[in-house]
């Protein structure tokens, strides 16, 4: 099943041109910068815009074709829109309900479970002014979850708040993703929200998509952007492993090998994302044996794109896992780096995301 | 104090603001949303003739009333042809003068109510499952909630205030049409200043009330909003 996209919209000067199918499930990240058309594409998923002979289809479910338009309020959208925009005549218990009420029956997240998800407990009865940026912005979520959408649209849903929180958020939503099955769309322009929420990764910039896929795989494309910029960074899958209490350390188990980060309380098993900057990772031809870093994978170079006048940077498969290495041009060519070429790489710092 | 008469003209008017301001706000708020979320070009000429009764003489509009609902006018020869008789002259006329005399008191705080509340609440109850009708009623309406007290007492202050149309339509019948502002004429005309003062004072008093509702909603709804 999947949620596919099709459509070109003018807007006075404005042309967006947006094409992309990704799965209708997880959660999906709309990602560029400022003014591409995220919101825009966000609104015609919920009906708020109308292209001429668009095409949307969510779940086999067709929304808009050259023939049909299903109107918003029966699409089962739920939407949080970038600015808190809760009823100013409801109480957070009357917003809440607005939806609840309003939700196909046994469908999705109860209203019990969305103010639990989103810890509403002690607010229940309080009016939206008397409400915090972030706690406005978590009702508005738990609004749309009550919903019980088929689809969730959240445009930069942290945008509006700052960043205590934003990092007051941030675990509600990853507990969203690890814990409910609706599909996502994700808008957002922060390369940190990406990285720890997103599965699938639409690349937009100008109105149009530069590409489109498993966010793993987009953040190390070299054709794109992304890799290229000096804060590209790869993604990995990893589970704990177990703790070392001894030095205060956590072992982590991935498809690339075992890496290792100062200690965290998370349970053995439990599923975990790394991120590792690609600035952060040198390659070398052998395992090294005297040195302090801990986090070496062997790998194997995929491929190589010159990133600035003097450095490259360069895409591994570590064991499935993609990684990326920024290095000088001087040291790629001195290790004689190509396609093939079986080489170690060292992560001087490890990032655990959740 | 007040003689009967005088009571009678006072019910007659207190009527003729009731029955026009509830005809008023049935009829003004599909106009007043149309007008605040229409993005016509032609909105402009609506605009226009809902604002009219605002600079126009009350004898013009009462005249043209006259000639319209009168036994030879179109609406006149339409309702005798229907088996009715004429409005000119009767409660029923008054109330029809009355409405287009008022509406744009009641219309353009509805209007400016419904334009403030923005399109973002009703988007956000159109995502929330909710009907255009349900989000109509259940978000537009309440939100604009204040602006339907203010056009109710304005559209009410200004019909008890009505006097050139009344005369141009109603005439002048004690029990039918004779309301409280057309007494006071009479009883100036007649030098019973008495008469008059009571009456008019009862006038002043009613109407300060109501605009001082008005002012005092609106500033509680401002504070409530902010």
């Amino acid at each position: 099943m999947s949620i596919e996209a099709r459509f070109r919209l003018r807007r006075g000067g404005f042309h967006l041109d947006v094409a992309f199918e990704v799965p209708a499930r997880g959660v999906t990240a709309l990602f560029g910068p400022s003014g591409c058309g995220k919101t825009t594409v966000l609104r015609v998923f919920a009906g708020l815009e109308r292209p001429p002979g668009g095409l949307l289809r969510v779940d086999g479910e067709t929304w808009q074709d050259g023939r049909r338009f299903v109107p918003s309020h029966r699409r089962g959208v739920g939407y949080v829109f970038q600015e808190p925009s809760l009823f100013p005549h409801l109480s957070v218990r009357g917003n809440l309900d607005y939806a609840a009420r309003r939700a196909p029956r046994g469908g999705g997240v109860g209203l019990d479970e969305a103010v639990a998800l989103l810890g509403l407990e002690a607010l229940l009865d309080r009016r939206p002014a008397q409400l915090s940026g972030g706690e406005r912005q978590r009702v508005a979520i738990a609004r749309a979850l009550a919903a019980a959408p088929r689809l969730l649209l959240l445009d930069e849903p942290l945008a509006a708040v700052d960043l205590a929180r934003r990092r007051e958020i941030l675990p509600y939503l990853e507990r969203l993703h690890r814990e409910l099955a609706v599909p996502v769309i994700y808008v957002s322009h922060a390369p940190d929200e990406v990285a720890r929420l997103a599965d699938h990764l639409v690349l937009m910039d100008g109105g149009r998509i530069r590409g489109h896929g498993p966010v793993a795989e987009m953040l190390t494309r070299l054709d794109l952007p992304l890799a290229l910029g000096p804060d590209a960074e790869a993604l990995v899958e990893a589970v704990v492993a177990g703790h070392d209490d001894r030095y205060g350390l956590t072992y982590l188990d991935s498809a690339a090998g075992r890496f290792t980060v100062t200690g965290c309380a998370l349970p053995a098993g439990q599923p975990v994302r790394l991120r590792i900057a690609a600035r952060d990772v040198s390659l070398t031809l052998e395992r090294q044996s005297g040195t302090s870093i801990l986090n070496i994978v062997p790998a194997t170079v995929e491929a190589l794109a010159p990133a600035g006048p003097a450095q490259v940077t360069v895409r591994l498969d570590a064991g499935g896992v993609l990684l990326l290495a920024r290095i000088t041009r001087k040291s790629a060519e001195a290790l004689e780096l190509a396609p093939g070429r079986r080489v170690y790489a060292q992560a001087k710092s490890v990032a655990l995301l959740s | 104090m007040l003689e009967p008469a005088d009571i009678t003209a006072l019910a007659i008017t207190l009527k003729l603001a009731g029955v026009s301001t509830l005809i008023l706000i049935v009829l003004g708020t599909p106009l007043a949303w149309w007008l605040a979320r229409s993005r016509r070009r032609w909105k402009l000429v609506v605009e226009a003739l809902v604002a009219l009764p605002l600079v126009l003489p009350p004898t013009v509009l009462g005249f043209y009333l006259l000639v319209a609902l009168g036994p030879e006018g179109p609406v006149g020869a339409l309702l005798a042809a229907l088996g009715g008789r004429p409005l000119a002259f009767t409660f029923p006329g008054l109330v029809v003068g009355s409405v287009i005399y008022s509406l744009p008191f009641v219309v353009q705080p509805l209007r400016d109510a419904f334009a403030a509340t923005g399109g973002r609440p009703l988007e956000v109850a159109a995502t929330l499952r909710a009907s255009p009708l349900d989000r109509f009623f259940t978000v537009a309406v309440p939100l604009a909630w204040p602006g339907f007290l203010t056009a109710a007492v304005l559209g009410f202050a200004h019909t008890v205030g009505e006097f050139g149309v009344v005369l141009m339509i109603g005439g002048n019948i004690p029990g039918e049409t004779r309301v409280a502002s057309i007494a006071i004429y009479d009883h100036a005309e007649t030098l019973d200043y008495a008469r008059a003062h009571v009456l008019s004072a009862l006038l002043l008093g009613l109407s300060f009330v109501m605009l001082l509702a008005v002012y005092a909603l609106n500033r509680r709804a401002r504070l409530v909003a902010a």
